[in-house]
């Protein structure tokens, strides 16, 4: 039996919350740590760290694996899944809906394309414009993608300085669509070595982590987390609805606009690094409203910390599961995520009580 | 003062409201009678700066429309006709959304002031969600009574708006939110509220404006405006008034179409 957590008598959830926050805070670094301890190649921090204080010198291949290899990792997935899950949270309190997330307004879709684009078509880019992006291309090319989704949707859903929400879902439906489309286009066309390299960027994988690709959109992801908590009341205020926000003194066009410019660099930035990993964003500020409740003041922070923490543990299962192998992380989480959004899709209709 | 003039209202290319004049004081409830459709809502939401007017319209000297959102909700608050609402909070945390100028110190002990003042002393925890239509309309209003606690402050008045707040209401609670609309103007404050019932308004109302298609069509004190005459003209039936000489507060009647 999940049910919606019993608000202690006094109304006020803030005291539960900052109790989760706190477990959650240990949780991320209990998952951190064990998470570099695990790996393919059988190195174990404790032994280097107990090597380097008994004043040894650290073997090449330890130094390369820990912090080339697995410190980088941790990094991308600990600020992807914050980045994913805050802005399934703010795009959320922006839609009022438990159920909007980036995925489903289209940002996520153009930022695909904008990755497929690169795969298929950037051979046809000069040499020398090669050379000299190298290896950013596809994170840029994922980033403009997004970016330009939300940019259109922003448009088609606003006039006269108002954004109209339901356009804005609907226009992003259209766009998801159009934007597949045009990626069948581009998988039509693509040759068979570029269809595997599309197939699995698709899936979403942390794999390719590196200290320099991860450098490319940190300082995005980390602008749009910490602008996300200035968001807090307004999204607060909203939830009664934007007539409501504005009689209690909320700048609701302006609140909108930052909202929209938090969840594009979020989403764009975290798929440009990782490609397509769904759910974190639907999943994780579900299970912290049913914990703590909607305060969008505790619910911001929190859902970075467990989305962290959920990222690390899920790669930790997609390296691990067929090591030496390793699955696309974005199969992790779709595979434990799809059942988790039916669930809740099933209990708000009443059929399941589980 | 409460002060409009030529005020006007467009949504899409329908005029709703077509040139009001009009004035309220402080200290003072005005009722907005008028059949559905004639500009009501419209006009309360003019007056609050939610829908764009033209048109001058000022609030205790300043320019309305001069006014940052921050700074107009410090001078008024607003009970809409309904409110949505998306996620499960609980009532302390929906009343606590109207703490916007209420300082640190009384942050704690005010909601709970405010929900017992509607009735609802010890709600704090119920989830917002589970309560009654009645209940949820209740809550509100002490979300809206703490936005503006103090009917005064500093010498300048504060402001309530309610668009139809017995709408949900048992006849026990109308009187309830009147008695508190009522208070609060006797405290300095002003209160405009949009209002169906006729009865009920000229019971509590110092001035009424009765609309029709878009203008006012009669305003002043209820027995000036509730005649026979006037109010068949406006809602475009048979309605008796009489006046029981107990107490001088005009009943109001419709009478069925011969």
């Amino acid at each position: 039996m999940v049910a919606l957590t019993p608000p202690a008598l006094s109304g006020d959830r803030a005291p539960r919350a900052q109790k989760v926050t706190l477990a959650l805070l240990a949780l991320l670094l209990a998952v951190g740590v064990v998470s570099l301890a695990v790996g393919a190649a059988g190195v174990s921090p404790w032994a280097v760290l107990q090597d380097w204080l008994a004043g040894e010198a650290i073997g090449l291949r330890e130094r390369v694996i820990l912090l080339d290899i697995r410190l980088p990792r941790l990094a991308t997935g600990a600020l992807v899944g914050a980045s994913l899950a805050v802005a399934g949270a703010v795009m959320q309190g922006l839609f009022r809906n438990p159920l909007a997330d980036p995925g489903i307004v289209g940002v996520s879709a153009g930022a695909s394309l904008g990755a497929a684009m690169v795969i298929v078509l950037g051979g046809l880019l000069p040499a020398a414009v090669l050379a000299s992006v190298g290896s950013h291309l596809l994170p840029l090319g994922a980033f403009l993608g997004g970016w330009s989704v939300t940019m259109l949707l922003y448009r088609i859903s606003t006039r006269a300085g108002r954004t109209s929400v339901a356009t804005m879902l609907l226009a992003g439906i259209a766009l998801t669509a159009l934007a597949m489309a045009v990626m069948g286009l581009l998988i039509f066309i693509a040759n068979d070595a570029q269809l595997r390299d599309l197939t699995f960027w698709n899936m979403g994988s942390l794999a390719g982590s590196s200290w320099t690709r991860l450098a490319a959109a940190a300082p995005v992801m980390v602008a749009g987390l910490m602008a996300a908590p200035f968001l807090a009341r307004a999204l607060n205020a909203l939830a009664l609805g934007e007539a409501t926000a504005l009689h209690l003194g909320i700048r609701v066009e302006r609140a909108k606009r930052l909202a929209i410019l938090a969840v594009a660099a979020l989403t764009g930035a975290a798929v440009a690094v990782s490609g397509g990993i769904g759910f974190v964003g639907i999943v994780v500020p579900h299970l912290l409203r049913l914990a703590m409740g909607p305060d969008h003041r505790f619910l911001l922070p929190a859902a970075g910390l467990l989305g962290a923490a959920l990222l690390i543990g899920a790669d930790m299962v997609a390296r691990t599961i067929a090591a030496p192998a390793e699955l696309p992380i974005g199969i992790v989480t779709a595979l434990a995520g799809g059942p988790f959004f039916l669930w809740i899709l099933l209990r708000k209709r009443g059929l399941v009580d589980l | 003062m409460l002060d409009a003039e030529s005020l006007s209202v467009t949504l899409g290319r329908k005029p709703i409201l077509k040139g009001v004049d009009l004035q309220a004081t402080p200290g003072t409830l005005t009722c907005i009678v008028g059949p559905n459709g004639s500009g009501k809502t419209t006009l309360l939401r003019a007056l609050t700066g939610e829908v764009a007017s033209t048109g001058r319209l000022s609030l205790d000297g300043q320019d309305l429309r001069a006014l940052r959102p921050e700074a107009l909700a410090l001078r008024r608050a607003v009970l809409p006709q309904s409110v949505p609402l998306a996620f499960p909070f609980t009532v302390l945390e929906i009343v606590r959304l109207g703490l916007t100028g209420v300082p640190g110190a009384d942050a704690r002990s005010l909601p709970a002031q405010a929900l017992h003042r509607v009735g609802l002393g010890g709600y704090e925890g119920r989830l917002f969600q589970e309560l009654s239509g009645g209940e949820q309309q209740r809550v509100h209003l002490a979300r809206v009574l703490l936005q503006v606690w103090q009917p005064v402050v500093h010498g300048v008045p504060r402001w309530l708006f309610l668009d139809e707040p017995v709408a949900a209401l048992d006849i026990g609670h109308q009187l309830q939110v009147m008695r508190i609309a009522r208070d609060f103007a006797e405290a300095g404050g002003g209160v405009i509220a949009v209002m169906h019932d006729l009865n009920l308004t000229a019971m509590v109302a110092d001035q009424v404006w009765l609309m029709t298609a878009g203008r006012i069509a009669a305003r002043g004190r209820p027995a000036e405006v509730f005649t026979d005459a006037i109010l068949a003209a406006a809602y475009g039936c048979a309605i008796r008034v009489s006046t029981p000489p107990s107490d001088g507060t005009p009943f109001i009647l419709p009478q069925a179409a011969a």
